[in-house]
């Protein structure tokens, strides 16, 4: 934690990029690039956004383009779509993704099936910017990693950046994309640093973010963090995997690193059951059955809502020291 | 114009007609909603409409896509299912789509219209364009959130948007009277500061002039406006429904106000047609439906590959 009286020693760090203005650059990247590209959500404009992501876009580029909206999610995500049928490129922001819940029909029914059920004659160019993020208290209806539920609708591409090249990579390939993209940032990595264009991937290819040998972990958004400090802590070797996305889900590096290390952990913030992990770890079990040393093992939150109380949050959710254990576990198993 | 007016309504109503049978005989798949009886509000409204204008329309919107250009033989041909439909059989008879012509389709989710219409004032106001964006719905819908978010966000955005409510006093089973204590529509827009008026839904002339005003007011920056057309659903929710909810009298008293003999009548008594022009022309439109039905019934599914196509925007 540095303080207001930090000497100039602390310089260089600063010359790194926050994953928040990686995003800010992101959107402001594609906004320069095309003219089209609009943002539309609550606060977004000379607010600057609630978490700050949009600071400064309202200035540059003006409030047709920079939209500040009503608390009205299910009227602004909804003509969104619209615009986006139209010839606009929006970027939406449904502040809190637990939100989606007052809005999930321009989502679940309009964008991810008007360009199909039209044969391709209308094209849906929109992403749906949103946050997640549990371990700051913030209860029940503002902690939910609701990928899982998405990824389920077919349709939709749903992209999870973890480092801050990818806040902005992601963002751009987002906006370029044809379709529908669901974006979730993570806000505990708002503040996070590192530099931008390192080791650079296009959507739908995974990262190998820390290469090893016994254990293959499989993870996305902020897990990745404490995959890596697992990896750091472990009495055994991981080789961590950040998906990147969940829509496309690339099983080729995933399945690549498996053979080789004949174990499979995937971890994720989202709650356990029914999760994106159930579905990797299927596909897994089905292409490496004869391969495997043992079952593919899940990590995730307890099925419960969120509970304020922060031991208990803590608690529930997957940390580097549960992750180490897990995947130590795998290895004594076979 | 009215004769021009007149002729829409007799396609809609030939078109409607036999897809009603078509149904019942089991040639046409999956749920059909049909607007005869309310085919003025469909054809004054979008003849007062450029070919560039947008429009979002719901699960009775048959009358809606065809009044506003789409191609017969593509409409009908997507409702058997066909590769050769509009959608390529993928949409069908709830989600036929025309971009082309501005039609952004129908939806089958209810109130949905009215958010995506607001978009496509929303592109229209942005790009500097002046195409409007017509959002028809049922009564029924505005209950929900979308019609009061909707109407809202045009409000303070100043958008180019028409909300075309067709009030045929039926939200799919139940009377919409008694779903809500202010009866007229056009109430609820003032609370919205959007102007509105209530237009006899069944009066061709009436929906034309007062859709072709609000149009060129949207066109001039004034937008956007609420028009309820009142009017009255002849068949049930879908077809097959029996319409065990309906008074025994009350579809007999609509009947003497079927739009097109209301504007057949207006015609002659003006010397502009005769019964036997009349009656030729909706013969002419009911070859041109029985052909659009020839070439459906003969055109291929679509290939299976077709299933895995167009899923991300490709």
């Amino acid at each position: 934690m540095s303080s207001a009286t930090d000497s100039p020693a602390a310089a260089p760090v600063k010359a790194q990029t926050r994953y928040m203005e990686a995003l800010n650059r992101g959107l402001a990247d594609a906004m320069e690039e095309d003219e089209r590209v609009v943002l539309i959500g609550i606060d977004v404009g000379a607010g600057g956004g609630i978490f700050t992501v949009t600071r400064g876009l309202h200035e540059r580029f003006g409030p047709d383009r920079v939209i500040d909206t009503p608390i009205s999610e299910m009227g602004y995500v909804g003509a969104a779509v619209g615009a986006a049928m139209t010839g606009l490129r929006p970027i939406v922001e449904i502040m809190f993704l637990d939100f989606i819940g007052v809005c999930l029909d321009p989502i679940l029914n309009q964008a991810s099936k008007l360009g199909y059920m039209t044969n391709g004659a209308l094209k849906v160019p929109i992403v749906f910017r949103t946050q997640t993020g549990a371990g700051r208290s913030a209860g029940a209806q503002h902690s939910q990693s609701l990928e899982a539920m998405l990824a389920h609708v077919p349709g939709l591409k749903v992209v999870m950046p973890a480092t801050v090249t990818d806040a902005h990579d992601l963002m751009l390939d987002a906006v370029r994309d044809p379709g529908p993209v669901v974006f979730i940032e993570n806000r505990r990595l708002y503040a996070m640093r590192g530099e931008l264009g390192v080791d650079p991937l296009p959507l739908g290819r995974a990262r190998i973010a820390a290469p090893g040998d016994d254990v293959t972990v499989v993870t996305w958004g902020q897990s990745l963090r404490e995959c890596l400090g697992a990896a750091e802590a472990a009495s055994v070797s991981l080789e961590v995997i950040d998906l990147r996305s969940i829509v496309p889900l690339d099983m080729e590096t995933v399945l690549r690193s498996a053979e080789r290390t004949g174990r499979v952990l995937v971890v994720h913030e989202a709650v356990q059951d029914f999760g994106a992990g159930a579905e990797i770890a299927a596909r897994v079990g089905h292409d490496l059955f004869d391969l495997l040393r043992t079952p593919v093992r899940r990590l995730g939150t307890p099925s419960v809502p969120m509970p304020f109380n922060p031991a208990l949050e803590r608690a529930l959710l997957p940390g580097a020291h549960s992750i180490a254990d897990a995947a130590a576990a795998l290895v004594a198993e076979g | 114009m009215l004769l021009e007016l007149y002729e829409r309504m007799a396609l809609i109503r030939a078109f409607e007609t036999r897809v009603a049978e078509l149904y019942r005989d089991g040639e046409i798949p999956g749920f059909v909603h049909t607007s005869l009886g309310q085919e003025a509000v469909a054809a004054g409204v979008c003849a007062a409409l450029r070919d560039d204008d947008y429009l979002a329309t719901t699960h009775r919107g048959h009358g809606h896509v065809l009044a506003k250009g789409a191609d017969l033989d593509g409409m009908m041909a997507e409702l058997f299912a066909k590769a050769t439909g509009l959608c390529g059989g993928k949409g069908g008879s709830m989600h036929v789509a025309d971009p082309a012509k501005g039609i952004l389709g129908a939806n089958a989710i209810v109130g949905a219209s009215m958010p995506l219409a607001t978009g496509a004032g929303l592109s229209s106001k942005r790009l500097g364009q002046d195409r409007v964006a017509v959002a028809f719905f049922g009564e029924g819908a505005v209950n929900q959130g979308t019609f009061h978010e909707a109407l809202n966000l045009c409000a303070i955005w100043d958008l180019p948007v028409i909300f075309a409510c067709e009030n045929n006093i039926y939200a799919e089973f139940s009377d919409s009277r008694t779903m809500t204590r202010v009866p007229r529509v056009a109430d609820r827009a003032v609370a919205y500061g959007v102007e509105a008026s209530t237009i006899d839904g069944n009066d061709v002339e009436a929906v034309h002039a007062v859709t072709f005003d609000a149009a060129e007011r949207c066109r001039a920056g004034d937008g956007p406006f609420l028009l309820e057309f009142e009017t009255y659903r002849w068949h049930g929710h879908y077809e097959g429904d029996a319409q065990p909810y309906k008074p025994q009298d009350e579809s007999a008293t609509w009947r003497d106000a079927d739009p097109l003999v209301v504007a057949g009548r207006r015609l002659t008594e003006a010397g502009d047609a005769t019964s036997e022009q009349l009656e030729e022309l909706r013969e002419r439109a009911g070859a041109r439906v029985e052909s659009a039905v020839e070439a459906a019934r003969a055109a291929p599914d679509p290939e299976l590959e077709e299933a895995y196509a167009h899923v991300f925007g490709d």
